[in-house]
């Protein structure tokens, strides 16, 4: 019997997909995520948003928090670990989370280096911008990649623009003769045993979220139509005036991302979204996805 | 037209079914919609997260067809959180289930994340050698009827059981490519 192999690591991330990853900050909407069908939680102090506003260092969430959380509700429980900061992550797996995010919401530990998560039993989803810095992270051991988007936004353009980038370059990757792999992993940075393989398969060898702006049952269906596995909204729901209804229309929306006559129906009546902000208005010194490389 | 397995696509690992049964030489259908359920041969209810599925089955009206179309005999192969909706028990949990197996399930039974596993096993069903089974915070099965047939156990545990129509892993036979266990529910 083997525990923390690579199939069991990844094999959580299967078991997600098609659904929705919601932040919550407290058990109470824990509970209400849960009730709304959320697959799974992230486990934070503070919603992006919030983080955003209120600036300073965000770090790994208190563990009590967290353990309050993973016996609020009975589905997976995620956790936020800075980038590079492999002690945090050790907690996290000591306290038992389900998966932790290596997020470039919390204020980055190591400018150069990210955590090898090869050396973790709990496994590891992290954020990229572009299939090179998807690529990197599956190389330190990542089980699962999102999109970074803008975090705390409640735009969806850059989720997009990210979104794009990956499937994008995947399918450059398809059309490119053999030998041109070596230079195409070389211009990205990543490792040549990945891009062959992604050539090869055309697919991420990991499963692949959206997140970063995700704030309606639109968003996050049209993020589906371009080819991702799965929705994490962070600030969208609990930002929103009516979470429980908005949360449970996203979900609904995940599954039905292609029948626009369930999508209208769930679209209705949802109350305010959360407020959102134009990426124009976002200094480039508090844009999180530049966090990480 | 050929028959096809319709695999529940609300939630959870559906794709990896769909491919298994592909290798398999059969078609398959993804389910979302009770109008979809129309015409099939059997179910698969894949692994994801039992309560999102529970939920989901019920909002949009597939549950009642459900439940109606596996106590005429409709073959259903339920994985993990699947295993889950066939239970007619839930140790300390009311949510929704299809109760089509009179068998009683714990949830995340192994324990969290960490806790999950692989391992070999015996199914004498499907001979040798042993299935390679992989666990995701994985349930079993702790207490069966006497209609129950228990086709493999981890240690004391019940993973693998049939009743009638229905099979239930509590393993992921869709993440391991080996096909003996959706041949086997094939033959049902």
């Amino acid at each position: 019997m083997e525990k923390g192999t690579w199939t069991v690591k990844k094999g959580l991330a299967e078991m997600l997909k098609g659904g929705v990853i919601m932040d919550v900050t407290t058990p109470e909407q824990a509970k209400i995520a849960e009730e709304a069908g959320a697959c799974a939680v992230m486990a934070l102090e503070r919603v992006p948003a919030d983080i955003r506003a209120s600036g300073g260092v965000a770090r790994m969430a208190d563990p009590t928090v967290i353990l309050r959380i993973m016996e609020a509700v009975t589905i997976p429980v995620m956790a936020k670990a800075r980038i590079g900061h492999f002690v945090e992550a050790q907690i996290l797996e000591a306290l038992g989370v389900d998966y932790v995010d290596e997020s470039e919401v919390l204020t980055p530990a190591d400018e150069a280096h990210h955590i090898n998560k090869h050396e973790f039993k709990v496994p590891f989803v992290c954020g990229a911008r572009n299939l090179g810095e998807a690529l990197r992270r599956i190389g330190e051991g990542a089980a699962m990649i999102r999109t970074k988007g803008e975090p705390g936004t409640g735009n969806v353009v850059e989720a997009v623009r990210h979104m794009r980038m990956v499937m994008g370059e995947i399918r450059r990757l398809q059309n490119l003769p053999k030998e041109e792999l070596m230079s195409a992993a070389r211009e990205m940075g990543a490792p040549f045993e990945l891009v062959a393989q992604v050539a090869e398969t055309g697919r991420l060898p990991v499963v692949n979220f959206a997140a970063g702006g995700i704030a309606t049952p639109a968003d996050a269906a049209m993020m589906m139509q371009l080819g991702c596995d799965g929705i994490f909204v962070g600030s969208g729901i609990f930002k929103s005036k009516n979470p429980a209804m908005r949360a449970k229309a996203i979900v609904a929306a995940t599954t039905h991302y292609n029948d626009p006559k369930i999508l209208a129906d769930v679209s209705m009546d949802l109350d305010e979204a959360m407020p959102g902000l134009e990426m124009a208005s976002v200094a480039p010194e508090q844009r999180m996805q530049d966090r990480g490389w | 037209m050929a028959a096809k397995v319709g695999v529940l696509a609300l939630q959870g690992a559906f794709q990896e079914h769909q491919k298994m049964l592909a290798d398999c030489g059969v078609e398959s259908r993804p389910i979302r919609k009770p109008e979809e359920l129309k015409g099939i041969s059997s179910l698969i209810i894949p692994g994801g997260e039992s309560t999102t599925i529970g939920k989901l089955l019920q909002d949009f009206g597939l549950f009642d067809v459900i439940l109606q179309m596996g106590r005429e005999g409709l073959p259903i192969f339920g994985t993990c959180a699947g295993l889950i909706m066939l239970a007619g028990e839930i140790a300390g949990s009311r949510q929704p289930r299809l109760g089509l197996m009179d068998i009683t399930v714990e949830r995340n039974a192994f324990g969290r994340q960490v806790d999950s596993f692989e391992t070999d096993l015996e199914i004498p069903a499907i001979g040798q050698p042993s299935f390679r089974a992989v666990f995701i915070r994985a349930p079993y099965i702790t207490g069966a009827g006497a209609g129950v047939e228990v086709l493999a156990r981890h240690g004391d545990k019940i993973v693998l059981a049939r009743q009638d129509n229905c099979l239930a892993a509590a393993f992921h036979p869709e993440l391991t490519g080996d096909r003996r266990i959706h041949n086997y529910f094939l033959r049902m």
